[in-house]
């Protein structure tokens, strides 16, 4: 057991490990420069990243079943390692001089583990802590910028939002429980056909299946709020926009991501026998958050406030890509989550340094950027043209793989919206290219000196769109994985 | 089998210049691109050596050459799935390793290396140098991909960035608005082409249910389910056999300069010299001869009547390019159609071969000619080049009595003229004595065509030779005018000469290469029987060439210009090319512009702008309208929030029942 149990819990135990270590440091952290602790932690986290990479792929169940990990999840733990090593190299230049840097990356790194219970979760009751733990310490992660009263704001609104949407989750899973009398995944979904029928005894067919859709919808209320589908979407643009900028990347690509993996586990084994509800709710919801974020997304003139409405764009894509049949629907949404992370790390990476040594955010700050600062125009120009979807950045074979598995419904209609809005939302990803390469500005944002460590960010970014597409290995090995649940 | 794993580095030697370049090349690795895009090539040009070693070595030592049996197998060095789509759609990206993809290789390379060493002294001095090999590494790269593509879609996507590397060549001089104009004309001509072969690769690999070359030739040359459908398939009276190949081979038409799509060619001119002897001489230019090869089976023993279409259209640009050949006056333009003439000459020994065997003499003898073709074409451009940077201009006019200033130049150039005049031993000699003796064999009439052409070449480049060369001191007087040019051969370089020496031994030597034992239709070894009689007429007609050459320019008079007044509205009909330029432009300003383009045009501005702008507007106005939801909020937020809920349980709960 103790063997089997430090096997399985590897990835998490590193993280909290990393964390106790920073603990013991902040005790004596007068006698360190904060270059020498953010340079430490960095070192930390790569070496994470690597352990994780070289895990053995083991099939583990812990806990009574509360808890179990397999190579897929192993994967798609190290894509967040990895994420999360890429936005602490770029978030270096902002930390540098704040002053409480260790306590970032404790609260950080808390979000992770949270983010990796939830993953592995076994059980609602796990599921629903992971995902406590990891929403509390990003609420305060929204606070960072402490003088900022946006950032508090940003603060006070995520910590209110998340109450609601705890709330309805927790009356979501206290439904199921009371008519199903279990927490664990596993049995939820073994009883698939069951499900309904037991509940059937109670309460009679049609009210067995108003419970059953009632309960589900609170569950994906809650959900839809971590992952920002329209209509619970609203707090995200003023908490992106108040928070610091490498939280803003972590909430848009990591805690994202993580919340979609547990999302496509439940929908496709406990939610199975749903299915035909949830695919029309999916459908809805995809066409009204691919709609509302790109008609948002058009009238921004704030870059970070843009990124947000095209996130919340991004995920009607990745929602349409879960329509799909569950192999391939599991596969494009882990594979397009890996190519997001490039993308929009590339482009946020570009707005945290601009933003850390200039404090500007507004698209026409941009304008002539490629004058002064070539890498960083280059960078900002390929992340977006993959995040629009323009061949070849991974982007297009991203957004080309959601669609396919979209369209293995033959909802041909459906699948007609997203690509028209593929087409909307070029207009604003052009406008800023537009910004960078062609508008005149009579002063442009100086020349910049990028420090080493976010320069390899970006530049890890920028390999990321480029090689991530054009490998063909890399969507194979995630689909010959995504077949186990 | 013997491990051919480092095939792929061939290639990617030079995409890793082009990369390295194309990033630092403008600022860090300034002075030193040269270098390194030459040492890439040069790497990348000892691999293929050694493959080629190592193919046609193990092949001879397994079986030995002669005795029956010892075929040169194709081997399919390395392949891995590049995208799957589905189970029945993968695309793959392979190596294929047959006599002629080994032979290309070896050209590719050497004429690629040459090429390069020539460029640090040619283009030392230019602004974009870095630029400038960036391309060239592009070029070798995407050349290269070409010649090893295992798969005919691979094959397209090299073929492409084949002639977008080619295009940025071209327009290497962007601020020339003829530079600019003319790569264009070759991006646009050889694009139209492309849509042809692009067409042609459908049909094929629908009906053959594959991609891969070796499955397809196979599915398509035997009685398989695949070639029944095909065949029984018609369109507009012809089986969509006969028309995928002749799509294919409009595809191999453009890139080649086949009549009527050779306008771009003699255009194409306005790059730098040194790229025109690599792309639009020695490589790029044979890309659709290499096609047509590569699919030879398929034409010969499915579809003689399209590889009938490749003979007469082979044989008809090879007279006509010769012909236009012989009137112009830009050395770099007389070079071009002279190129395409002996591309013609290619064509039309495929077209006349069979498959396997002795009758398979014109896949052989077209092989051999574009090996050969490919080392003193380029020698020729080089030559060209080192005449040009020292007279700066590129009118014969304005030339002559050179061989004193550049008697190495001279020499390497009369080599070079004597090999594609097929004078022996030369090496031309050897690959287009076989040419016409395959035509004798199956074709009288093309035999003729061929023939005639062999001396008008003979004439035309001797034409050139002695305009620059001999004639008169005029051109002496103006280079001594010229205050750069010093004495005898002292400004150029060694980069330049090197070259020159090597193109030339391998236009003495490389007609003894017993070529018939390595590449043939089928890989069997065949010897070759060329009677000595045979060779009696071509020699002939191309030593009269050369005497009418040497009479009418040997010397300064004025026997051109009273022949060419002496034949007047013909010359005039010849000199304009045959006015093929103006008919397009008449069918495309005139027939196209305003049949097609103007209600084009209209349509798109009126009702496709319209309704783009219409729904702009709408969506903005959406937008505007929206806007209010997003109130910064935290009740207003709530309240959406449990709207949504309440919204999505109401509705599948009570509405949209399942």
């Amino acid at each position: 057991m103790g063997i089997g149990l430090i096997a399985g819990l590897q990835q998490e135990l590193a993280v909290v490990l990393i964390v106790i270590v920073l603990l013991f440091i902040k005790l004596g952290s007068d006698r360190y420069r904060t270059e020498t602790i953010l340079g430490l932690v960095n070192v930390l986290l790569g070496i994470n990243l690597a352990a994780g990479l070289m895990m053995a792929p083991t099939q583990t169940v812990l806990f009574g079943g509360g808890f179990h990990t397999n190579e897929l999840i192993i994967l798609e733990k190290n894509i967040f390692n990895l994420g999360t090593l890429l936005i602490s190299l770029q978030a270096y230049d902002w930390l540098k001089g704040h002053k409480l840097a260790l306590e970032f990356y404790m609260l950080l790194l808390s979000t992770l583990a949270g983010l990796f219970f939830m993953i592995s979760a076994g059980n609602l009751l796990m599921f629903y802590l992971g995902l406590e733990m990891s929403t509390i310490p990003l609420a305060a992660l929204s606070n960072f910028d402490l003088e900022k009263r946006q950032s508090s704001e940003a603060a006070v609104k995520f910590i209110m939002s998340s109450a609601f949407s705890s709330a309805l989750l927790l009356f979501g899973i206290s439904l199921l429980y009371g008519a199903t009398g279990t927490l664990d995944l596993g049995t939820l979904a073994a009883s698939d056909d069951n499900l309904p029928l037991r509940m059937a005894g109670i309460l009679g067919s049609t009210g067995a299946h108003a419970l059953l859709v009632f309960a589900f919808v609170l569950l994906l209320s809650g959900f839809a709020f971590k992952i920002s589908v329209v209509p619970f979407h609203l707090w995200t643009a003023d908490v992106y926009e108040g928070s610091p900028v490498p939280v803003t990347a972590y909430l848009s690509v990591i805690s994202k991501g993580a919340v979609f993996f547990a999302f496509i586990q439940v929908l496709y084994t406990t939610f199975r026998p749903l299915a035909r509800d949830w695919y029309n709710m999916l459908v809805l919801l995809a066409v009204l958050t691919m709609l509302t974020g790109n008609l948002f997304a058009l009238r921004q003139d704030k870059l970070k406030r843009l990124l947000a409405f095209s996130s919340i764009a991004q995920v009607g894509f990745i929602l349409v890509g879960m329509t799909g049949s569950p192999t391939t629907a599991n596969a494009s949404v882990i594979y397009f989550i890996l190519v997001y992370l490039f993308s929009n790390l590339g482009a946020f990476g570009v707005v945290a340094v601009v933003s850390a040594m200039t404090g500007k955010e507004g698209i026409d700050d941009y304008k002539g950027l490629y004058k002064t600062n070539p890498f960083l125009s280059w960078v900002m120009a390929i992340s977006l043209f993959s995040l629009a979807g323009i061949p070849p950045t991974a982007g297009f074979f991203g957004k080309f793989f959601l669609l396919m598995s979209g369209a293995g419904r033959g909802n041909y209609v459906f699948i007609s919206m997203a690509a028209l809005n593929m087409v909307i939302s070029l207009y604003y990803y052009l406008r800023v290219i537009k910004a960078i390469f062609m508008d005149a500005n009579d002063h442009p944002i100086g020349r910049l000196k990028i420090s080493l460590l976010p320069a390899i960010a970006l530049m890890v970014c920028v390999a990321g769109v480029l090689l991530t597409g054009l490998l063909g290995w890399v969507y194979d090995y995630i689909y010959s994985l995504s077949a186990n649940f | 089998m013997a491990n051919y794993n480092y095939i792929a580095w061939i290639p990617l030697l030079p995409l890793a210049g082009f990369v390295l370049l194309g990033l630092f090349g403008r600022r860090r690795f300034r002075g030193f691109s040269g270098i390194l895009g030459t040492g890439l090539i040069l790497a990348a040009a000892l691999l293929s050596l050694y493959a080629a070693w190592q193919y046609f070595g193990a092949g001879a030592g397994a079986a030995g050459v002669t005795a029956g049996g010892s075929a040169y197998k194709p081997i399919l060095a390395m392949k891995f799935t590049w995208l799957s789509f589905s189970p029945g759609l993968s695309i793959d990206m392979s190596v294929l390793l047959d006599p002629i993809s080994v032979m290309m290789i070896v050209v590719v390379s050497l004429v690629s290396l040459m090429v390069h060493i020539f460029s640090l002294g040619y283009m030392k001095g230019e602004e974009r140098f870095g630029t400038y090999y960036a391309f060239l590494s592009l070029f070798s790269f995407s050349m290269l991909g070409l010649v090893l593509s295992g798969n005919i879609f691979q094959l397209f996507i090299f073929w492409e960035l084949v002639g977008c590397s080619s295009f940025l060549l071209i327009g290497y001089y962007y601020d020339r608005p003829s530079a600019v104009a003319a790569s264009k004309k070759a991006f646009i001509v050889t694009r139209f082409a492309d849509l042809g072969f692009l067409i042609g690769i459908l049909i094929l690999s629908f009906y053959g249910e594959t991609l891969d070359f070796g499955t397809l030739i196979h599915r398509l040359t035997t009685p398989s389910p695949q070639f029944l459908s095909i065949t029984s398939a018609s369109f507009l009276g012809f089986s969509l056999l006969s028309w995928g190949l002749t799509l294919v081979f409009i595809g191999g038409a453009g890139k080649s300069a086949m009549f009527p799509l050779h306008v771009w060619l003699p255009d194409a001119m306005e790059g730098p010299t040194p790229v025109s002897a690599l792309i639009h001489a020695a490589t790029m230019v044979v890309a659709g001869v290499y096609l047509v090869a590569r699919l030879f089976p398929v034409f010969s023993l499915s579809d003689p009547p399209a590889l009938g279409v490749v003979a007469y259209v082979g044989a008809f640009s090879a007279l006509i390019a010769a012909i236009m050949a012989c009137t112009q006056t830009d050395i770099k333009r007389v070079l071009a159609y002279s190129t395409m003439s002996q591309i013609g000459y290619m064509m039309f020994a495929l077209g006349v071969s069979k498959y396997g065997g002795e009758g398979g003499l014109g896949y052989m003898a077209s092989m051999f000619h574009l090996f050969t073709h490919a080392g003193f074409k380029a020698l020729l451009f080089l030559c060209a080049g080192v005449i040009i940077h020292r007279v700066h201009s590129n009118e014969m006019n304005a030339m002559g009595g050179l061989r004193r200033q550049l008697p190495l130049t001279h020499i390497c150039c009369l080599i070079a003229c004597l090999a594609i005049s097929g004078i022996p031993p030369f090496s031309g000699f050897f690959s287009k004595e076989e040419i016409l003796l395959a035509a004798w064999q199956s074709n009288k009439l093309i035999y003729g065509v061929g023939l005639f052409t062999s001396g008008l070449t003979a004439y035309y480049m001797f034409r050139l030779y002695f305009s620059i060369f001999w004639r008169g001191p005029h051109g002496v007087r103006q280079a001594a005018g010229d205050p750069g040019a010093g004495d005898a051969h002292g400004s150029t370089p060694v980069s330049m000469n090197l070259p020159l020496v090597v193109l030339a031994l391998g236009a003495l030597l490389a007609g003894l290469i017993p070529f018939s034992h390595f590449v043939t239709s089928d890989g069997e070894p065949i010897d070759t029987h060329t009677p000595l009689s045979f060779s009696i007429a071509p020699v002939a007609l191309a030593l009269a060439g050369i005497g009418l050459a040497a009479w009418l320019y040997g010397t300064m008079s004025d026997r051109p210009r009273r022949l060419a007044s002496a034949i007047g509205g013909l010359y005039r009909l010849v000199y304009h090319t045959f006015y093929i330029d103006e008919i397009y432009a008449f069918i495309t300003k005139k027939i196209l512009f305003n049949l097609v383009g103007r209600p084009a045009a209209w349509i798109d501005r009126n009702i496709v702008d319209g309704l783009m702008n219409g729904l702009a507007s709408f969506t903005a106005w959406i937008s505007a309208l929206i806007k209010g939801m997003q109130s910064g909020k935290m009740q207003d937020y709530a309240l959406y929030f449990f709207t949504g809920i309440a919204g999505l349980a109401v509705l599948f709960i009570y509405i949209w029942k399942n």
